[in-house]
């Protein structure tokens, strides 16, 4: 005869251990991380933090306010950078998205891996490191600023469009087909009006985003407010420094407002 | 007798209104070729540029990466360690925020309290935080930690809370009539349920956290940032693009372990 247990516990006494073992592991693991990444921290710094932030913090109130109209016209450069920038990444990721889809992709043991490839490269650096690159290329700039964000554009729609090319009803591509349809016009009449609605859901989605990441990009010298934001953190002017904050807050709410409005729209 | 049309032309899709299509059409391309007007180039400093993106174009296809392999290494174990102490402690703080952001977890007013800090961490960028926490807490990656703590906690916390407010309040019920006290309800019903998407959503952070590791550092928050912004600054192309390609290349590691991992455990 087995005895039973007399009390109910949830897991079984060795996957129990397993667990305590599983968590002691993190643990130990957190630990040795923390004790190599604070090897050169100076506590005396970290400990004056609450100090510094309250002189911060005193500095930045009230905003300057009569600094508004100076941030009118790198305000119309960030939106133009964001919205330029998401057409050249609109137009460089279609091509992109039709080759990695498997069901479009002309050849999928060759130009699949290269189309996937570039989308998760694009995917993986930050707009700001291509800003970065960019600057140092072509100069500061705007168009420096746009190419960024269309770099970076690139992943972010060629893998969700190329999920919704994958996703396509294929009842619709036979219907056409059967019609005796070339290549390019099954292209045209079944796959692109169905993929529609979620291409510009994701071009008004990723402009949203763009918006967000244009305001900063001017931080490594691409123009826009993040230009203003720099030269107002190296003057330590920071009354201004709130304006443009709250500025750039005003533009992500009022973005994500329309964003989600058009997407709700077409969707 | 009505005459059809003998040839057939495709409806539009999104917008009906013909009007509307036109004054739509007329807008953008009013807007762009103000937009485009707008920017001015520098078309002398452009083309010198060719040559400079020549050459990095040349260094990423042969990456140096011994002459600065110590400043490399020094950056990729600060963005590790970085990454994962910020994930440990964003996740162990988000997970009480979580909970309190729950609407059938949490009264009223905690509720107001966790959905506001979560709207806190969610509407400031990393890259601003960082500004702020290396103006307070000096240069290194310590600034950089703080920061990606803080912004994992608007993320896991959010996703949550809303993963917590989906649960299926059968089981949840079935706990309650045991008269389990609130914490028991939380460790027998909430908790099985949201685990494994509390694990897959770790793991999804860690690979975030990874990716703006490499940026804050432009700020000055340590990290494999600062290096690749060093590297830039010396026009080292070489370098730069040793660091870019190891990047891409514990990126995809990370994404890939941590797909595979979340499909094992869910």
């Amino acid at each position: 005869m087995t005895d039973f247990p007399h009390t109910w516990a949830h897991r079984s006494p060795r996957a129990r251990l397993a667990l305590w073992f599983g968590w002691l592991c993190l643990v130990a693991l957190f630990v040795y991380c923390w004790q190599v990444m604070t090897a050169n921290t100076i506590w005396m710094f970290i400990w004056d933090a609450p100090r510094q932030a309250a002189d911060i913090g005193n500095r930045m109130f009230p905003p300057r306010l009569s600094y508004l109209p100076e941030l009118m016209k790198p305000l119309w450069d960030t939106l133009n950078m964001a919205t330029l920038g998401t057409l050249l990444g609109v137009i460089l990721a279609v091509p992109v998205a039709f080759l990695a889809a498997r069901n479009t992709s002309p050849s999928v043991l060759i130009l699949r891996p290269i189309a996937l490839f570039i989308i998760v490269a694009s995917r993986s650096i930050n707009s700001l490191i291509w800003a970065l690159l960019l600057v140092a290329i072509l100069g500061p700039g705007l168009l420096a600023g746009i190419i960024a964000i269309g770099l970076r554009s690139i992943g972010f729609i060629g893998k969700l469009l190329y999920e919704a090319i994958e996703e396509t009803d294929i009842r619709q591509i036979e219907a056409v087909t059967a019609t005796g349809a070339s290549p390019t016009q099954v292209l045209n009449y079944a796959i692109v009006p169905q993929i529609m609605p979620a291409f510009w859901g994701i071009t008004v989605f990723r402009w949203d985003i763009n918006i967000r990441e244009s305001a900063i990009l001017g931080l490594v010298g691409a123009g826009g407010l993040g230009l203003k934001l720099q030269a107002s953190l190296n003057t330590l002017a920071w009354p201004q420094v709130t304006m443009i904050l709250l500025v750039i807050l005003a533009t992500v709410v009022l973005s994500e407002w329309v964003s989600a409005k058009v997407r709700g729209a077409i969707i | 007798m009505t005459s059809y049309p003998t040839t057939w032309r495709r409806p539009p899709q999104i917008v009906t209104d013909r009007r509307w299509r036109i004054v739509l059409t007329v807008a953008v391309i009013a807007y762009l070729v103000i937009g485009v007007g707008s920017v001015d180039l520098n078309w002398q400093r452009i083309m010198e540029g060719g040559a400079r993106g020549l050459r990095f174009i040349n260094g990423f296809l042969q990456p140096d990466f011994t002459s600065r392999w110590k400043d490399i290494s020094n950056g990729l174990i600060e963005s590790l360690t970085m990454t994962l102490t910020s994930t440990v402690v964003g996740v162990a703080i988000s997970v009480p925020i979580g909970i309190g952001a729950a609407r059938n977890l949490a009264p009223a007013w905690v509720y107001y309290i966790c959905r506001s800090i979560i709207a806190v961490s969610r509407s400031l960028q990393e890259i601003i935080i960082a500004i702020f926490l290396v103006a307070m807490f000096g240069f290194g990656p310590f600034a950089g930690f703080l920061t990606l703590s803080f912004a994992t906690i608007g993320f896991i916390a959010k996703l949550l809370a809303e993963d917590i407010e989906d649960i299926d309040e059968a089981q949840a019920e079935a706990i309650r009539a045991t008269g389990a006290s609130w914490l028991q309800l939380v460790h027998y019903a909430v908790q099985p349920q949201v685990m494994p998407r509390l694990i897959g959503l770790s793991l999804y952070r860690l690979d975030i956290n990874f990716r703006e590791s490499a940026v804050i550092g432009i700020v000055g928050a340590g990290g494999i940032g600062a290096t690749l912004n060093t590297a830039i600054d010396r026009y080292e192309y070489d370098s730069a693009g040793a660091i870019l390609l190891v990047i891409i290349a514990i990126v995809m590691v990370a994404e890939y372990s941590s797909s595979y991992l979340r499909k094992f455990l869910q």
